[in-house]
């Protein structure tokens, strides 16, 4: 445990000696100038689309932080043959691959948690110079605390694109393995439709295919509670321990395999 | 950090900040020499929603915000156009060829996000107004309440939207009771509507009940723009009473000097007004060299509403 913790902590400080935080900058740039700007533009629909604004951008920057750093956390040892250097210490391939995505997660739950604060911060100013008009036609308070299940979610979906991208990462090079995880996250946000293909087509076979493709992705559609929150509908708190525990026992179910991948690979 | 690396960065900060200027300056140049092509005409290249909503896989609803934004600048861009050509006749012919884009716009905006209440409430307004304030389709406005019906059905504005659009745009005062009655009826529905369904069956048209609509709308807008459009529509409905009162005042001078007055300024003269009228946006109304008083294209209320068929006429 305290292993995977010390190369956690490590996996943590390069990412953020990889300037990866920068982009926290570049959010509450984005944010600022958007606050301003949409103001002028929306016809009083300024909370709702810094709300919108807020959580995509949330889960866009995340999803690239998580892909593109997932990918590298195990290629890039072997690339730059580091790992045999790793691998010569007292550590064990599992306490590698554990410890390499739990920095990550680390990585993740800081940029997430600064994202929220600072979508908090204009929120709250905005809040501050509506008026009470403004406010009545609000769906929802500007400082509304449903907003968190939102930002909560889209923490617990990207810590399973990152499982997706240290899976690839552990027998594939870096540009497949973004590849392959970008299409598993489209292909993930479409399984509604995979589960409702036996509509359109006429082949048993092909609709049980869809069928079962439906049950082995990651149905990363319900993760995404966005828009319902944006627009004040309840999400509730079983939605929200149901969608976790889904995706914790399929990060579990991926790191299994990435070890297990990564424990049969030959460096000589 | 060193005194010469101190330097060395002011130096080229400096640099760079010089290059950048004579960039702007080059550009400037250009743009007067070979002034830049008008701005391209507006596109919709894609134009199912349903495909959008695909393409934008988890952000839906920052698509729709982006697509909401695009229908404003379009309406408020077409809109500010036109008002460049109007004058006292517009052209309706016109009106067909514009604001092509506007439904696609508002339909892709509530499909990307079909809860986006103000899209369908602003929306309907849009298409409804007359030419050259909108196409002047109450046909696709009540398509895109009805679009929001089918999300929430239990949403009594849209169905007061709908008898709103009926009774203002359509004059179709069965529909609009019919609709106000439907909005009645849902539970949360202010008791207002009950009224208004009455009044509306019963003397539908009528200037005084066009008011009440109106100051109902008003006392329940739920954002700024909403309220002042119907300040806007009741400041409208003052003017249509005081054209009416002042149609009289001309009327009367013609009678008693067999000629109509060729300006205010006869009517000041004859101590019939006290001075030339203004409208309730502050400006002077017109007298044409028939007689006949009007509002002036300049004012912030033109054009006025057309005048209902059934019960017109000045307020009781």
């Amino acid at each position: 445990m305290r292993a995977i913790a010390a190369i956690a902590v490590n996996t943590f400080r390069e990412s953020v000696r990889d300037k990866v935080l920068y982009n926290l900058v570049l959010f509450a740039v984005l944010l600022m100038g958007a606050s301003y700007l949409i103001g002028q533009l929306t016809a009083g629909q300024d909370v709702k689309i810094i709300k919108d604004l807020g959580l995509s951008a949330t889960a866009f920057f995340g999803l690239f932080i998580a892909v593109f750093i997932g990918i590298g956390l195990v290629s890039k040892e072997v690339e730059r043959r580091s790992v045999y250097s790793l691998l010569s210490k007292p550590i064990h391939r599992h306490q590698l691959v554990l410890g390499k995505y739990c920095g990550l997660v680390l990585t993740l739950a800081v940029n997430v948690t600064v994202m929220a604060a600072a979508l908090y911060l204009v929120l709250a100013y905005m809040e501050h110079v509506a008026s009470p008009d403004a406010m009545r036609a609000w769906d929802a308070p500007a400082l509304d605390s449903a907003l968190l299940k939102a930002v909560a979610l889209i923490f617990v979906e990207l810590t399973l694109v990152t499982a997706i991208a240290v899976f690839f990462s552990t027998f594939s090079t870096p540009i497949l393995s973004a590849a392959l995880t970008f299409g598993l996250y489209v292909v993930g946000h479409f399984s509604s439709d995979l589960r409702n293909l036996q509509d359109v087509v006429d082949s048993p076979a092909a609709a049980r295919l869809a069928r079962g493709l439906y049950w082995v992705l990651p149905n990363l559609a319900q993760f995404d509670v966005k828009a319902d929150v944006v627009h004040g509908r309840v999400v509730p708190l079983g939605y929200l321990a149901m969608t976790t525990g889904y995706a914790a026992l399929y990060i579990s179910m991926l790191l299994v395999v990435s070890v297990f991948v990564f424990s049969r690979r030959d460096f000589r | 950090m060193t005194a010469r690396t101190l330097t060395k960065g002011a130096g080229a900060i400096a640099l760079a900040t010089v290059l950048m200027a004579g960039a702007v300056q080059v550009q400037a140049m250009r743009e007067r020499v070979y002034p830049p092509a008008a701005a391209i005409e507006d596109d919709l290249y894609v134009r199912s929603g349903a495909a959008l909503r695909r393409l934008t896989v988890a952000y839906n609803a920052l698509g729709a915000d982006v697509y909401w934004i695009r229908s404003l600048q379009y309406f408020g861009g077409t809109k500010r156009r036109l008002a460049q050509l109007r004058g006292p006749e517009p052209p309706p012919m016109l009106a067909l060829d514009e604001y092509p884009l506007l439904y696609p716009l508002l339909d892709i905006t509530t499909s990307l996000d079909p809860r986006f209440n103000i899209a369908y409430r602003f929306g309907a307004v849009f298409l409804a107004e007359p030419y050259p304030g909108g196409p002047g389709r109450s046909d696709l406005a009540i398509a895109l309440l009805e679009k929001g019906l089918y999300e929430r059905p239990d949403k009594w504005e849209y169905m007061q939207d709908i008898g709103f659009v009926h009774y203002w745009y359509d004059h179709d005062y069965a529909a609009a009771a019919r609709w106000f009655k439907k909005a009645s009826e849902v539970p949360a529905a202010p008791w207002w509507l009950g009224s208004l369904a009455a009044t509306t069956l019963a003397v539908g048209g009528d200037r005084q009940s066009s008011r009440i609509m109106w100051e109902a709308i008003r006392q329940s807008a739920e954002n700024d723009w909403l309220r002042q459009d119907a300040e806007r529509r009741l400041a409208q409905l003052r003017a249509l009473d005081e054209i009416d009162r002042l149609q009289r005042v001309v009327d009367a001078f013609f009678r008693r000097t067999g000629r109509p007055p060729s300006g205010w300024v006869d009517l000041e003269r004859a101590r019939e007004l006290p001075g030339v009228p203004l409208d309730p946006a502050r400006t002077p109304y017109e007298l044409g060299a028939e007689g006949r008083v009007r509002l002036s294209a300049s004012s912030k209320l033109w054009p006025l509403p057309e005048e209902p068929k059934r019960l017109g006429g000045p307020a009781s």
